[in-house]
């Protein structure tokens, strides 16, 4: 099968390009071989997910029982009719503006400060960086039962701050449960982020922060000028995965605020898929709900990276 | 002032005649520095402190000086452990982590190596696709995926249904891939001239090169099936099927009267839930730098 002898020789040689080439279709046979468990697996798991919604979506459709038949008629646009039209669609993605407004630019500001703080030689810097990534690495679930204990109405938030407690309390403020969920997301994200920062920061040139000293500008106006612009990639990125954790949004108002909140007030649409397509069996609904869901992503991930690269 | 770089100190010091008021601000801004990072670092592990000693504690109620541990008991554990079978939640728990880890270290090796060291027709389409979908909100696909799943393959309270979506984890993928290209060609052309099949290239070879990037990725990807609670929530009705998130977010919804102190044993399943994926952390710290979280985010 092999020939180690007439591979080494020299390039022009007739018999080495046979072996060559045959050596050469022999690992296009391997790479195409191992490779195809992952294609297999991404279009079980995301090609064929990915149609099978737009499928549905356009269909009227009903849950069986296993073993059972039920017709699926073509209803064409009346799923995204409905969809639409219902009150608590259009309050779930205000929702998630809601969240978006709030979770974006105190990602940013604080990822980013942290990070350059960070960046300095200082001492005990890797309890600091474990400290804030220890949120990202521990189970939503286990953390919003710390966050349900810390603000809830007899919780320890609320007996320190006494009389100033709001009224209703934190979780069930049809005004403050959003809010916190993205306080709560922020939290549990920021230590992801501040490695980002961190990292990106290597990047940014030691010679621009002595140029810009040189020029007389202070600390703060190195960090608005070198600083944020040498991270601009990292930003966008940021801003992206911001968008699509708010896209992805279910267990925090699911378990925070009691499946949605007083009113849908914390009621996501990731979250009202569940509820739509599985606790109420209008599967159809959801898809639907689903595709709208993805195709916003797609024009705010646009948009935000648009203004991102934008420059000053 | 928060925003200061070695570079700026330097530039700061250089200049001989400002020795005393440089100094002077440099410790000012030190101080600042440190004390921005401690208020950070407790904002970030008090709730982690909280869950401990409310874990421990044997009335644990919201007040403020319930923060300061006192009448500690693990009474809570045992009450936890009555209301949901803690070690058969762990074990599901550990069953789905493990198979997750085990598909993405096999075929998420073999895809990254083909996708870095060999050419084959469509490597172009597939690398393209594997960047597509860390981009697409994987909780869209739930929905079908549960239909497919659970109603069309009847897999529903299985392992495989629950491993499943998260089998071969793209982002180890692409990070296997990203190291196996580092490695200098001339290593590999060397191994083809005598005679290694591909597999013993990757197995002898490139692998035993690559421990760094296998540990982030085991890392990255433990925690994936370890903390996701939506689709074994779904997947799985059965009790004795579920994975320890689930089984604690069941208990945080509907179970907290069958125990005495419900929020200590809250705390105390919480406390379980979190302790393996800190400790690995804490554990394989050293080994998980920025730059590996860059690499493997980047797409």
């Amino acid at each position: 099968m092999t020939h180690p002898g007439i591979t080494a020789t020299t390039g022009s040689h007739p018999p080495r390009k046979d072996a060559a080439s045959r050596h050469g279709r022999a690992r296009s046979r391997t790479g195409a071989l191992f490779v195809t468990p992952y294609v297999l697996f991404l279009l079980v798991v995301f090609a064929v997910p990915l149609v099978y919604t737009l499928w549905i979506s356009v269909h009227r459709f009903y849950f069986t029982a296993p073993g059972t038949h039920a017709d699926s008629p073509w209803v064409g646009l009346s799923n995204y009719k409905d969809v639409f039209t219902d009150p608590v669609v259009g309050r779930a993605f205000l929702n998630i503006a809601v969240f978006l407004v709030i979770n974006v630019p105190l990602t940013v500001v604080l990822a980013l400060v942290l990070a350059s703080v960070l960046n300095a030689k200082i001492r005990f810097r890797a309890f600091f960086r474990a400290a804030y990534y220890l949120p990202y690495i521990t189970a939503s679930v286990a953390l919003v039962a710390v966050w349900q204990f810390l603000f809830g109405a007899d919780g320890f938030v609320n007996n320190l701050l006494g009389s100033h407690a709001p009224d209703p309390s934190w979780l069930v403020n049809s005004h403050l449960a959003m809010p916190m969920i993205a306080f709560f997301v922020t939290w549990k994200q920021l230590g992801f982020f501040v490695m980002l920062y961190l990292a990106a920061l290597q990047n940014v040139g030691k010679e621009l922060y002595e140029a810009a000293s040189v020029d007389g500008a202070g600390r703060v106006r190195q960090f608005l000028s070198v600083t944020v612009p040498g991270v601009r990639p990292a930003t966008t990125l940021v801003v992206i995965y911001a968008i699509i954790t708010g896209a992805n949004l279910f267990s925090e108002p699911y378990l925070l605020t009691g499946g949605g909140g007083p009113d849908h007030a914390s009621t996501s649409p990731v979250l009202l898929m569940y509820q739509k397509g599985i606790e109420q069996g209008h599967p159809d609904f959801a898809a639907a709900l689903g595709v709208v869901l993805v195709c916003f992503v797609l024009v705010i991930s646009l948009a935000a990276r648009k203004l991102t690269e934008k420059g000053n | 002032m928060i925003a200061s770089t070695p570079a700026a100190d330097d530039a700061i010091t250089d200049t001989a005649e400002q020795t005393r008021p440089a100094g002077i601000r440099r410790s000012w801004g030190t101080a600042a520095r440190y004390l921005l990072l401690a208020l950070g670092a407790v904002a970030f592990l008090f709730p982690f402190y909280y869950m401990i000693v409310g874990s421990l504690r044997n009335t644990t109620t919201g007040d403020v000086s319930s923060a300061v541990p006192s009448g500690l008991t693990a009474g809570n554990y045992t009450a936890v452990n009555g209301a949901i079978s803690l070690g058969r939640s762990l074990l599901n728990s550990g069953i789905m982590t493990v198979g997750v880890l085990l598909c993405t270290l096999v075929f998420g090796v073999l895809a990254g190596y083909a996708l870095a060291r060999l050419q084959f027709r469509g490597r172009g389409s597939v690398f393209a696709s594997l960047l597509l979908v860390q981009m697409v909100p994987f909780q869209l696909l739930t929905l079908p995926l549960y239909v497919l799943v659970v109603r069309d393959y009847g897999l529903g309270d299985n392992y495989i249904g629950m491993i499943l979506p998260f089998a071969i984890n793209s982002t180890a993928v692409f990070l296997f891939r990203q190291f196996f290209l580092q490695m200098p060609q001339s290593l590999f052309e060397a191994a083809r001239i005598d005679g290694a099949g591909e597999l013993r290239i990757l197995w002898k070879i490139a692998l035993p090169m690559a421990r760094p990037a296998v540990l982030t990725a085991m890392l990255l990807t433990f925690i994936g099936p370890w903390n996701e609670f939506l689709w074994p929530f779904l997947v799985t009705k059965d009790a004795d099927k579920q994975p320890l998130a689930v089984s604690l977010a069941s208990f945080l919804s509907n179970l907290q009267g069958t125990v005495a102190n419900p929020t200590g044993a809250l705390l105390a399943g919480a406390c379980v839930l979190a302790a393996p994926a800190v400790a690995l952390f804490l554990l394989f710290q050293r080994h998980f730098t920025s730059t590996d979280i860059d690499s493997g985010v980047k797409g």
